[in-house]
């Protein structure tokens, strides 16, 4: 039913005008709705049914059952990939959660030209992720970049060649991610300390509570469902890494630093392992569900509750 | 007291120095010689400020490239902003009709479309982006600016469709009652009420759809052919395939070139983009 047309009032019309809008409503969703089964949940299905062939170069649809994925759970580099997820995945978010609530708890302590303080913090988000992966390329560049500025500094020994050791040049992806999403963020846990109920500082400085005690014990856990978007936000960029790391360490040096993302993508695009490549790509949907199905469950509870965003 | 102010300024302005050196790195290292670059160190000011090496980026080293193209930058920022003015307009025009039906006519399953159409938002773009392929060039329109565009609108639809649903959740009944009282339909309700009360969402709708589009890299690499390519894989083939000794400060023109327009849209917009980013963070 027309839900401006419900309660007391009715149109005047009758019924025709009633309808006719509810027709037209319908017909300007089909695009929008064309592209949510198609492309989005049909497509996933193609997905799949391509993972459980042996298609190489192009589609075949001779099936094979799941030997695809056998194959990709015997790939020593997908391994290393999913190693490599984990591994950024927790300095990633980690980094992002911790440095983003402490960013914002300083400048939640009614500081001057906090705007200023906001603006720089989250200037990184409008950059690309390859222009941040070219930048932090050239800083961490082991010949001329940081290494050799701070040696020249008198410090001889200092060494930071993380982007060319095969065992380190996973954490430069984490450093450079922190830095373009930390106001991200930021912005987020300073808006929830916002939302807090300022009667709780006159409390707590009644009660004489240190300030980082407060924080600490009664305001982290009052932004507990912040903490929990920010945590499914970031691990849904981490997830889908792909452009970063392209454009950072090329996965290098040779398949260190690869991401699942980007398996997926070579072995699609370049390596004429489709089957293969759909098949990650199927377990790297099945990673994503399972960790964003309790966020979604969450904001649809939240609807329910009539909250909006 | 005192002390404590000093500390909380002296930690911030480290946290903006770490955040800012890396962008004050790439913007001094563009204007530095060759020679410069390689006897000095990062963090020192150029001695003599130039620009040829934003022209180098911009316009190509002839000298240098193979082929009849001089490897310059300035075609991929044209196929860029060819890309990104349709895309924006279709994604967000389509994503304001349907958030507006969505959130107003309320039909039946018009939740579980949107649910659907949310969950959308979180599946990696590598899941479908097969079938995708089949389909751009079955349309005729692979690696071409048409297909990106329409890969880009299949791909903003979720997020702009959010943005504007969400928002139109939070106009008064009482005024969609009166305005229905007065006979206004679908169209018009949406062009006389509803588009002029978002006109903030469509701002915040338009900057991030722009920052997103321009940042783009995998729908561009895989989409755009050798004649569709955006800015971003431009700029990364360009630091990754030079012949001969890597020109740094060319690299580094071409970087400050390709961010330069979302970091404007950004300094200019100011809250507007704080305000999407956090709604459109779930795309990655």
């Amino acid at each position: 039913m027309a839900e401006p047309a419900q309660g007391g009032l009715k149109p005047s019309q009758g019924g025709r005008r009633r309808w006719r809008p509810q027709w037209t409503a319908r017909m300007a969703l089909i695009p929008a709705m064309t592209i949510t089964i198609v492309c989005f949940y049909g497509f996933i299905i193609w997905t799949f049914v391509i993972s459980l062939t042996r298609s190489r170069l192009l589609p075949v649809y001779k099936f094979t059952g799941f030997d695809q994925y056998f194959r990709l759970f015997a790939n020593e580099r997908w391994w290393t990939a999913m190693q490599n997820l984990a591994i950024h995945g927790v300095l990633f978010i980690g980094g992002c959660m911790l440095f983003g609530y402490l960013l914002a708890i300083l400048i939640d302590r009614g500081i001057k030209a906090e705007g200023l303080f906001r603006t720089v913090f989250m200037l990184p988000l409008s950059m690309s992720f390859i222009v941040t992966g070219v930048i932090w390329q050239w800083v961490m560049n082991p010949g001329l970049g940081l290494q050799e500025a701070v040696r020249a500094l008198g410090w001889a020994s200092f060494e930071f060649n993380w982007i060319v050791r095969p065992d380190r040049s996973i954490y430069t992806l984490a450093i450079a991610g922190i830095w373009q999403q930390v106001g991200l963020c930021m912005a987020l846990f300073l808006a929830g300390l916002r939302n807090i109920d300022p009667n709780i500082w006159k409390a707590t400085r009644v009660d004489g509570i240190p300030v980082w005690r407060v924080y600490l014990h009664v305001i982290t856990p009052m932004l507990r469902t912040v903490f929990f978007t920010v945590f499914i936000l970031m691990s849904a960029i981490v997830m889908k890494a792909f452009d970063l790391v392209v454009a950072l360490t090329g996965g290098g040096p040779g398949f260190s630093s690869d991401l699942p993302a980007r398996f997926v993508v070579d072995h699609i695009l370049n390596r004429q392992e489709l089957g293969l490549g759909a098949a990650g790509a199927f377990v790297l949907l099945c990673t994503v569900i399972a960790v964003i199905s309790p966020y979604i469950h969450f904001e649809l509870r939240k609807e329910r509750g009539g909250r909006g965003h | 007291m005192q002390y404590n102010r000093l500390a909380l300024y002296g930690l911030l302005g480290i946290a903006a120095l770490m955040v800012l050196s890396p962008v004050f790195i790439m913007v001094s290292t563009s204007l530095k010689s060759m020679d410069e670059i390689r006897n000095g160190s990062i963090f020192t000011l150029p001695a003599d400020p130039g620009f040829a090496a934003w022209g180098k980026a911009w316009f190509g080293d002839c000298a240098k490239t193979l082929g009849d193209k001089c490897g310059g930058l300035s075609s991929s920022f044209l196929t860029s902003v060819k890309i990104v003015i349709p895309a924006l307009a279709l994604s967000v025009g389509l994503g304001a009709i349907t958030g507006y039906a969505l959130a107003v006519w309320k039909m039946k399953g018009a939740n579980l479309m949107f649910a659907a159409l949310l969950v959308g938002m979180f599946i990696p773009p590598q899941v479908t982006l097969y079938p995708l392929i089949i389909m751009i060039r079955e349309l005729g329109i692979f690696g071409s600016i048409g297909g990106l565009i329409l890969v880009h609108v299949i791909w903003g639809i979720a997020f702009t469709t959010m943005m504007f649903r969400n928002f139109f959740k939070t106009v008064p009944q009482d005024l969609l009652k009166a305005a229905r009282i007065d006979g206004a339909g679908f169209w018009r309700l949406f062009w006389h009420v509803m588009l002029p009360l978002s006109l903030p969402i469509l701002g915040v709708a338009m900057i991030l759809q722009f920052t997103y589009i321009w940042n783009d890299f995998l729908l561009g690499l895989t989409f755009g052919g050798r004649s569709g390519q955006p800015m971003t894989v431009a700029l990364n083939n360009l630091v990754g395939s030079q012949f001969g000794e890597k020109e740094y400060n060319v690299d580094m023109a071409a970087t400050m070139l390709t961010a330069l327009p979302t970091l404007a849209v950004y300094l200019l917009s100011g809250r507007l983009f704080v305000r999407g980013i956090a709604a459109g963070a779930v795309k990655g």
